[in-house]
């Protein structure tokens, strides 16, 4: 076994020194009835290369984006990952560490995670983040609960704009919690009210913006109102290169900024592993969860950088911490430095120029059609169409003519039949005027 | 006595008075050879820099509602090579399994094959969206029955929930799940999550998390869980019992048949910390020893890597008991195949819910499932096998210079103790921050909490045995100086890091959690 480099003389010898004639003696504790005599009923050992053939196979059945014109998004969206990013996190130092809970030996990733906290500071508009959770809808999770922990009160209101995932995770959690969700029914037109449902239970407010169904807004006036009330507002942001082009949540007042950074470095991977990001403010720092990382000096003074306010998790408060979380995603927040990094200021605001850009020419061209309707007023590089028929089938049709035409929103709101019309449409710099006609083609086919 | 401990003396952190100078580090740069000093990106860029040559956009008329962010963002400026400069310099003040043996116990690092990076990278894998249709990821589909059909065998469970992002996020998902069922049998009173004195402290925060009281169990003088004393607390009260088998001791929890009995008849369930499944893969299933749920760490037994700390993923097997209420979305085999279930409708009407975005981390099955293949059953097998011969290797090599906790085989850990240092004027920190020194990360430190000082080694299967004979004596020669009272070695270790010890308390008392532009003034001065 090409992992195993123990041999057989090898292991003799170490039985011999333990002073055991098997290895069977070694697993004497596991009660008889319980021990297995032999391997359990599954393949044997293959070599790479027919491993490779094997999940190769696997990979081949699927529609990759890069293959066909692809315009889906809602929550996780295909852009150029820079041929850097890739070759440096699979640097070994970075890939085969462990978390820097051994300061003097991880400096490099401490480094980079003081590093990702800034930019996602900045990139925000909020004072503080930390080194990342699991993904945006555990982030989103996460925040309600840290928001119930600093006005101690336990009632959420979600806006009908958050991810529909998301706004299910937030369920969860709070059914086995123990917390109120009050989520408002979705709102594709962008225009909903939520201070109505501002009471003095209320611990949060919770919003996307861009929104799930592609509308941005304004929620300065929001922030204000719930301030007022004693309750925080938490901002969702499901496509972070958007911060490059619109007004951040910090600006508008959030409290509390729980995102999905997958867009910056990280591939689709049908899902995950991406990476999510969680920002606030300087006098909540105590309540956040999830790992942070710190500047201070070593014993010979010098600038370093450790794991800090470590009381406020699990593997020293226990059951008293402020979220059970131990593992974050810290590759992919060094995959998100990285791209962060190599694109800079100028390079961020041009991307996300050229995502709006995309998005505008794909609504002017679509909104042409006959009885296809944009929704939004304002977007940034997704939005909502209205078909005249159910989206679903349109997709369907539309994949076995080798386009992958957007999401939708049926899938993710199946019990809502006035939303079956709406299909959810994603451009980036990745799509091309080529895919963009082909969509168009397909699109007139399929209605007509 | 080292030549440098004698010229400097011995100093605990903080000892040094502002602007001396460390002898040693006595270079014009503050370089080291290799070891180079490096700013952050923010110290480095200038705004019209750029690592991305991007096309200009066309002319358009926004649409963003007049919400144009206005105002600079403050993110450096740089070119391809300095970044790629940058973070090369940084990966090489990272210690990593594949620089060295990485000891740390109940954390797992073994090594990580490079085949399951290139498949995790495949465009059928990592180009496919979450929400594309269904019929155009046939493939992937067909992975995550496969991995699911590998670890429901390995485990002897029915059923297995995929999508929790690591351990800590399984069992939350395990917790939940055994609180639905509670509740869906009418018993929602339970108050009480029993957690032994040794667990993770994942385990407690977890109860603590889902609205149980976590009640704690004493172990007994073999480092196992205390039977008598675990039957005094079981009850009508008691949810669960959340316990972890090979134990953070290291040891198999030998009357786990009889534990298993006593929770079963009190009526709650038995959650299992999976976190140590690599010590027995392949020779026993949990199923087996009445385990109703499991967490799976896919970055421990399954090498997918830590990555500094994440990312990780951690699927949930699960009982018959438990398995209607595994959370949403569920892959089943139906009359036309395999189909992913999205939404609460029939069979999974009981579902907690959903518990992460999309599906789970398709990235991390891949690659544990080529490391299953790459095994397969037999592989497995010796992986447990070779795991425990290795940690038992290091106990019998190690026992009469460092002082064993518990006595007898253990199983992929050994745990021992300060005594040895005893009187010394060393603590464990102190020994295994010499041991950095040496080139060696330092083991597990301070856990489980059960014995004073603990170390806590767990060498791994991919550690060949003179890699364990050369480790083996480098403790015990360091056991030897410190015995002999070659304190200053220890306190002023480590000296030959990029940094030496940090000062923790000084980052938590002013945190300082991001980089700020200097204050125009200080600018001014210098």
């Amino acid at each position: 076994m090409r992992y195993l480099p123990l041999t057989d003389p090898d292991r003799r010898e170490m039985l011999a020194a333990i002073g055991v004639d098997s290895i069977d003696a070694l697993f004497a504790d596991v009660p008889r009835a319980a021990r297995l005599d032999g391997p359990v009923d599954l393949p044997r050992a293959m070599g790479e290369i027919e491993v490779e053939r094997a999940i190769s196979g696997m990979a081949s059945r699927n529609v990759a984006a890069g293959s066909v014109p692809f315009f889906i998004g809602g929550g996780a969206y295909r852009h150029h990952i820079p041929a850097a990013v890739d070759h440096l996190i699979q640097r070994g130092e970075f890939l085969t560490s462990y978390t820097p809970y051994q300061p003097e030996l991880a400096q490099g990733t401490l480094q980079y995670l003081f590093e990702f906290q800034t930019q996602v500071a900045l990139l925000t508009g909020m004072e503080v983040a930390n080194a990342s959770l699991y993904d945006g809808a555990t982030a989103c999770a996460e925040a309600v609960m840290m928001a119930n922990r600093v006005t101690r009160r336990r009632k959420a209101v979600l806006s009908g704009a958050v991810h529909p995932h998301y706004r299910e995770v937030c369920e969860t959690y709070a059914r086995f919690v123990g917390f109120e969700v009050a989520a408002l029914d979705p709102a594709p037109g962008g225009d909903e009210d939520p201070t109505g449902l501002v009471g003095r239970d209320t611990s949060c407010v919770v919003v996307q913006n861009p929104g799930f169904f592609g509308e941005i807004r304004d929620y300065s006036h929001l922030a204000r109102h719930c301030h007022a009330a004693g309750a925080l507002l938490v901002v969702v942001v499901t496509e972070v290169l958007s911060l490059g082009a619109i007004v951040p949540p910090g600006e508008m007042g959030a409290d509390i900024v729980a995102a999905e950074g997958q867009s910056l470095g990280n591939a689709l991977n049908f899902g995950g592993p991406h990476l999510g990001l969680f920002a606030s403010r300087d006098k909540f720092v105590r309540q956040m969860p999830g790992r942070l990382a710190g500047q201070t000096v070593d014993a010979d003074g010098r600038r370093g950088w450790v794991l800090t306010l470590s009381t406020r998790e699990q593997h020293i408060r226990r059951e008293k911490a402020t979220s059970n979380i131990c593992t974050n995603s810290g590759l992919c927040a060094l995959a998100f430095t990285i791209h962060l990094a190599l694109l800079g200021e100028t390079g961020l605001t041009r991307l996300a120029r050229l995502n709006h850009a995309a998005a505008i020419a794909l609504a002017e061209r679509l909104e042409r059609i006959p009885d296809v309707r944009v929704l939004n007023q304002a977007f940034f590089n997704e939005f909502a169409l209205r078909l005249p028929r159910p989206a679903a089938a349109v997709v369907d049709a539309l994949a076995e003519r080798g386009v992958l035409a957007g999401i939708p929103v049926s899938r993710l709101y199946p019990s809502w039949t006035e939303l079956a019309g709406i299909l959810l449409v994603a451009a980036t710099e990745m799509t091309t005027t080529e895919d963009m006609d082909r969509f168009d083609r397909a699109l007139r086919e399929a209605l007509s | 006595m080292s030549d440098w401990s004698r010229a400097t003396g011995a100093r605990l952190i903080g000892d040094r008075a502002p602007g001396e100078l460390a002898a040693p580090r006595e270079t014009i740069t503050g370089n080291r050879g290799l070891q180079i000093e490096e700013n952050l990106i923010f110290e480095q860029g200038s705004l019209g820099r750029c690592g991305i040559d991007l096309a200009d956009p066309p002319l358009f008329r926004a649409r963003l509602g007049g919400l144009e962010r206005q105002g600079p963002i403050g993110l450096p400026g740089l070119s391809e090579p300095q970044v790629v400069r940058h973070f090369t310099r940084l990966s090489q003040k990272n210690y990593a399994i594949d620089s060295g043996l990485y000891p740390l116990g109940s954390c797992t690092m073994k090594h990580n094959p490079r085949l399951n990076e290139k498949l995790a990278r495949l465009p059928g894998f990592a180009d496919i969206h979450p929400l594309q249709p269904v019929s155009t990821v046939p493939g992937a589909l067909v992975l995550i029955d496969t991995l699911a059909h590998w670890l429901k065998t390995l485990t002897g469970m029915p059923a297995i929930a995929l999508s929790p992002g690591a351990g800590a996020h399984g069992e939350l998902c395990g917790i939940m799940s055994i609180r639905a069922a509670l509740e869906a049998r009418g018993e929602r009173r339970r108050s009480r999550v029993l957690v032994p004195e040794s667990a993770h402290g994942t385990n407690p925060a977890t109860a603590a998390a889902c609205g149980y009281n976590v009640d704690s169990v004493s172990g007994n003088l073999q480092g196992r869980v205390d039977i008598e004393a675990l039957r005094a607390k079981l009850d009508t009260d008691v949810a669960a019992l959340m316990l972890t088998n090979p134990n953070t001791c290291g040891l198999f929890e030998n009357e786990i048949l009889e534990i298993a009995a006593a929770v079963h008849a009190a009526g709650a369930f038995f959650y299992c910390d999976g976190a140590n499944f690599n010590a027995i893969v392949g020779r026993v299933r949990p199923a087996d020893l009445g385990i109703d749920c499991m967490h799976l760490n896919l970055h421990k037994t399954f090498s997918t890597p830590h990555g500094g700390g994440g990312p990780g993923s951690g699927p949930v097997a699960l009982a018959a008991s438990l398995a209607p209420y595994a959370p949403l979305p569920w892959l089943v085999h139906g009359a036309h195949g395999l189909e992913l279930v999205e939404h609460k409708k029939g069979k999974t009407q009981q579902a907690i819910g959903r518990l992460k975005g999309f599906h789970g981390q398709m990235g991390m099955f891949v690659r544990a499932l080529a490391y299953m293949m790459s095994h397969g059953a037999d592989g497995l097998r010796q992986v447990a096998e070779d795991a425990v011969l290795n940690a038992n290797y290091l106990r019998v090599r190690l026992k009469s210079d460092l002082s064993l906790s518990f006595p007898g085989p253990c199983m992929h850990e050994v745990l021992f103790d300060d005594c040895f240092l005893r009187e010394t004027g060393i603590t464990t920190l102190d020994f295994a921050k010499a041991l950095i020194d040496e080139g060696y990360h330092p083991m597990t430190m301070y856990f489980p909490l059960v014995v004073h000082g603990a170390l806590l080694i767990e060498p791994t299967e991919t550690e060949s045995k003179a890699s364990l004979d050369h480790f083996a004596d480098v403790l015990k020669a360091l056991a030897s100086k410190a015995r002999l009272g070659d304190t200053a070695r220890f306190h002023a270790a480590p000296r030959w890091t990029p940094r030496r010890r940090l000062d923790e308390t000084a980052a938590a008392r002013k945190p300082v959690l991001r980089w700020h532009p200097e204050p125009i003034e200080q600018q001014a001065e210098q």
